[in-house]
């Protein structure tokens, strides 16, 4: 059992931690608290007063503002629906006998370690390109106009690029999870002449409950603050502006920063909702 | 007979299995390939894909024009440093959080989770001034310090994960045998927990990578990683897909060739803790 | 050991402390990933043989990345660069708000009255001179002579804009991907909207009357508009509202456009046979007109200034004078052929025959630098400077959201009325914002 001193102990030893993370929160958050109550402009001098609730009433009445929500929980969900069903039927088939499974796996795993910058650059530039892009050449190839991915369908582009990224780490959390699967309990299944969708639906699919959870908390976190994917390619036109972007431009391209950082706190906020959501699921399915 | 059924499934499951990572791979390839063609080449129509006169005049251009191995440098020290700090940091809280939980130990773990929601382009002002203000703009120490923040939450969960599977008899039976706190964790825990911190570091490692706001921002000439080098080559004018792919490929190949090699390393302790 | 040779030996040691503190001084030079630049890039040699005491830093980035990362350092006084690669669009506000040191005092010889006056005004602050120009540019036409003369059409010195349309219908062949006129499109205050506000000023539209009211509900842009969407859209390539400069000078090296409106600098480019499949056939004119004493070509310098507050002032005004020197010119050169230096910067470059017999294009260069006027852009009177962009500290981020409508226009997700409609409710609003 703990004891008093391991208690205190443990206290002393979360302390750097909790400590440090207190403070990478607090700091910029009180800034930025701060900036969003000021009329704050640099390049027409600095700090112009106060002025109340003047950013935060203009920034969510902004015509820009409720499409970049969309856009933001579109692309998030987008993400998450492809790389969680892709993954589980791809960390299915990757469970699967097979020769080679170890070069598969290495295959698969690459777009991991593309760092986003190249992998947007690489895919706006080599793929989507209308004129010179691989697909253009495929569409004209089966006789047909090629697409203007990042501006006829932007959005399913950004969503494509982004889960190309995230696909090879939703099916190796998954398949770790199929993995640890009792063979005894499929086997049984099969031996019972249960259909294989079945199995699926009664014995896999349950198991995984736990993986999906983690894979949709995580991937999350990362995706509501994606930005290097949608500076490269569109740079927030054609629907494509979410919240992260919105706020770039109101910071960086305007240099308002005050309106700027009342849009963080409401990313900030938005986060929350999110993440107060996820942890409702997470956390009970975090109790083991 | 059913010999002959399983292996015929097996031929289907390795056609199918590496036809959809040689798809999911592709990318990457076509970006090496490119590497090795001359600009014309990159855009020839039909596209080419092996039978092309392999050059490797773009790495040339690219080298000349900046110092790769300076880029390099610092992103291997960024990554490398912040994440080992990330560990000193994280080790003693996952400890404490695993082995003495508490009623809040859950909420605190999604709290710091939670602090990796601040959207970073909101709060770049303020760090920024925060840095003018410290003298960190352009060094790696203030890239080590907001790599370490950003993955720290990331280590701490992963390395509780890794812990809380650790039978807690082990730790009490070294307890009865005299061991203090400092010994529990050194020589008892820590090497049950070498492939979870193996695996924590690795995936750390890569995050702190291919992370490009901050690196991008708070960076000149100094302290640029290989994200900043990237930067000077997307849509330079006239053609670049060749140039753009060798700057592409020498930009991921370390964290690729790297990934490759500790594969088994990464996979085994990627769970999260999702898998008992 | 005596006395002497101790002295002697302390002597020297502090000759080599000294030399040592000279040769910190460390320029860190912000600049953006053209073609001249990297050029530059690979001659500083030449600057750094002749001052060991400097030495140089780069920071080479793509356009957009530059400018976020100049301005978010120049604002918020962060001191992480001593040269800034800039344009005409910032020197005047940064220069307001004396935060770059001015240049008037570079050496006599550098001659700063050689410089182009259209240029050097665009430079000048209250009689200060903020920024030295590395290239500047205007707009013009660039198109094939064959492909022309295939369709029986000749360009005159002076098109105007029915003109363009008529010739752009007569050499689209869109089956063998050849698409007669390549604009840009891409969203962007330095891409599409550079070019469709100068544009615009030779439909007689501006962006604000008198009174800082915004004016997209004008006629004027109403025509601008359809007649550049009815241009693309029947004969530009595919694609086109993601096609920036880059972009089009690719496809028009490729040979897949017939004309193309763009910057004057692009035209060493597309004539130089390396890069380009269609070198031999280029022809030049002014960027076209409507008739209404306007053309459509704008007016850009990119320039080096030194930021106020920098650490190494002298030394990065040394830099500067040689970059933007007669003798720099004739280094590239003589290394490069007068055809790759940078143009529109200076009245002797365009005097030096050398110069004129190696580029065709100079001549329709200077004229078309010469007949911008950023203090009257348009045929109405406004209450700002500048020919594409308007000099006041919004603009960089009103004209992208504003380009952002008309590129969503273009890529047909909406009609031109919503697009205009849509600027004119965000213009308002974001000068509501700035206190106009």
């Amino acid at each position: 059992m703990a004891t008093l001193h391991a208690r205190s102990a443990a206290r002393l030893m979360m302390a750097p931690a909790v400590v440090l993370l207190l403070g990478w929160m607090l700091v910029p958050l009180v800034m930025t608290l701060y900036f969003s109550f000021k009329r704050y402009l640099p390049l027409r001098g600095g700090d112009l007063g106060w002025t109340g609730f003047d950013n935060y009433v203009r920034f969510v009445t902004s015509s820009s503002f409720w499409p970049s929500v969309q856009a933001t929980l579109i692309i998030v969900g987008g993400v998450l629906l492809i790389t969680v069903v892709l993954g589980v039927l791809l960390a299915l088939l990757l469970d699967q006998p097979m020769w080679g499974q170890g070069i598969v796996r290495i295959l698969v795993i690459a777009p991991f370690f593309v760092m986003p910058t190249v992998s947007a650059l690489v895919w706006k530039n080599m793929f989507m390109d209308p004129v010179n892009g691989l697909f253009a050449h495929l569409w004209k190839f089966f006789g047909l106009a090629p697409l203007e991915w990042l501006s006829q369908a932007s959005l399913f582009s950004i969503i494509l690029i982004v889960s190309w990224q995230w696909l090879p780490f939703a099916t190796l959390i998954l398949l770790t999870a199929i993995q640890s699967l009792d063979r005894e309990q499929l086997e049984a299944g099969e031996i019972d002449g249960a259909p294989p969708l079945a199995r699926f639906r009664h014995i896999i699919l349950p198991h995984l409950g736990q993986a999906i959870t983690i894979v949709i908390l995580i991937q999350t976190i990362f995706l509501l603050s994606i930005f290097a994917e949608i500076f490269v390619t569109t740079q927030g036109s054609f629907g494509t502006r979410t919240l992260t972007y919105l706020i770039f431009q109101r910071v960086l391209e305007s240099q308002n920063v005050g309106l700027g950082s009342a849009g963080g706190v409401y990313a900030i906020i938005l986060a929350n909702i999110v993440a107060l959501f996820l942890m409702r699921i997470v956390g009970k399915n975090l109790d083991t | 007979m059913a010999r002959a059924v399983k292996n015929k499934q097996k031929i289907i499951n390795t056609v199918a299995a590496w036809g959809i990572g040689l798809l999911i791979f592709f990318p990457v390839l076509w970006t090496i390939l490119t590497s090795f063609k001359t600009e014309a080449q990159a855009i020839a129509d039909p596209p080419v894909f092996l039978f092309f006169d392999w050059t490797l005049e773009n790495y040339a251009i690219v080298q000349e024009r900046s110092d790769y191995m300076r880029y390099l440098w610092n992103s291997v020290i960024i990554a490398g440093v912040s994440t080992l700090v990330g560990i000193v940091v994280a080790v003693p809280a996952a400890w404490s959080m695993a082995f003495v939980p508490s009623k809040r130990t859950k909420d605190v773990l999604l709290w710091m989770l939670s602090t990796k929601m601040l959207p970073a382009v909101g709060v770049l002002y303020p760090i920024y001034l925060i840095f003018i203000q410290l003298g960190l703009l352009d060094t790696r120490t203030g890239l080590v310090i907001v790599m370490m923040l950003i993955n720290l939450p990331i280590i701490v969960w992963m390395l509780y994960t890794y812990f809380r599977e650790i039978p807690g008899e082990i730790l009490e039976a070294a307890r009865m045998d005299g061991a203090s706190l400092r010994d529990e964790i050194l020589y008892v825990l820590t090497p049950m927990a070498v492939p979870g911190i193996a695996s924590t570091i690795l995936l750390n490692f890569i995050l702190a990578w291919n992370e490009a706001f901050w690196t991008l921002n708070l960076t000149a000439a100094k302290a640029g990683p290989l994200t900043a080098f990237i930067a000077s080559y997307s849509s330079p004018e006239g053609l670049f897909y060749a140039k753009l792919s060798a700057a592409s490929t020498m930009a991921i190949a370390p964290i690729l060739i790297l990934g490759w090699f500790s594969q088994k390393q990464l996979v085994r302790g990627l769970t999260f803790g999702a898998v008992k | 050991m005596n006395l002497k040779t101790t002295l002697c030996a302390a002597g020297a040691l502090a000759l080599v402390a000294t030399a040592g503190a000279n040769a910190a001084t460390t320029v860190t030079i912000a600049t953006v990933n053209n073609g001249d630049m990297i050029r530059m890039q690979g001659l500083t040699e030449d600057f750094t043989s002749s001052n060991p005491d400097i030495t140089l830093e780069w920071v080479t980035l793509e356009e957009n990345v530059l400018r976020q990362r100049v301005t978010q350092d120049i604002a918020a006084k962060g001191g992480q660069f001593d040269v800034l690669t800039i344009g005409t669009y910032e020197v005047p506000i940064w220069g307001n708000n004396g935060w770059l040191v001015s240049l008037n005092d570079l050496p006599a010889e550098w001659d700063a009255d050689d410089l182009l006056p259209a240029i050097r005004s665009g430079l000048t602050v209250e009689g200060d001179l903020y920024a030295a120009p590395f290239y500047g540019e205007s707009s013009m036409v660039m198109y094939r002579t064959d492909l022309m003369a295939k369709a029986g059409l000749e360009m005159p010195d002076a098109p105007t804009w029915d003109f363009i349309k008529q010739a752009a219908a007569a050499m689209t062949d869109r089956d063998n991907e050849m698409y007669g006129i390549c604009l840009r499109g891409k969203a962007g205050w330095g891409e599409n909207m550079a070019f469709l506000t100068a544009t615009s000023n030779s439909f007689g539209a501006r962006w604000f009357d008198e009174n800082w009211k915004p004016q997209f509900d004008s006629e004027a842009w109403a025509n601008t508009l359809n007649f550049y969407m009815d241009l693309m859209t029947s004969y530009g390539p595919p694609g086109a509202s993601t096609n920036g400069f880059n972009e089009n000078l690719s496809l028009f090296q490729q040979g897949k456009c017939g004309m193309w409106i763009d910057a004057t600098v692009a035209a060493s480019f597309v004539t130089n046979p390396k890069d380009s499949t269609v070198a031999d056939s280029v022809g030049f004119a002014l960027a076209p007109d409507n008739g209404l004493g306007k053309r459509g070509n704008w007016l850009w310098a990119w320039s080096l200034a030194v930021p106020a507050g920098s650490d190494a002032t002298d030394a990065a005004k040394k830099f500067i004078a040689w970059a933007t020197s007669k003798e720099y010119t004739a280094l590239v050169a003589s290394k490069e052929g007068w055809a790759n230096v940078p143009p529109g910067t200076r009245t002797s470059l365009y005097e030096n025959p050398a110069y004129l017999e190696a580029a065709p294009f100079a001549e329709m260069t200077l004229n078309s630098i010469n007949a911008a006027n950023p203090k009257q852009p348009t045929v109405d009177p406004v209450p700002y400077t500048g020919v594409q962009f308007v000099a006041i500290p919004e603009f960089a981020g009103l004209a992208t959201q504003v380009g952002q409508e008309f590129s969503a226009a273009l890529a047909g997700q909406q009609s031109v009325e919503q697009a205009l409609e849509k600027a004119q409710a965000l213009t308002a609003d974001e000068m509501e914002a700035a206190g106009y």
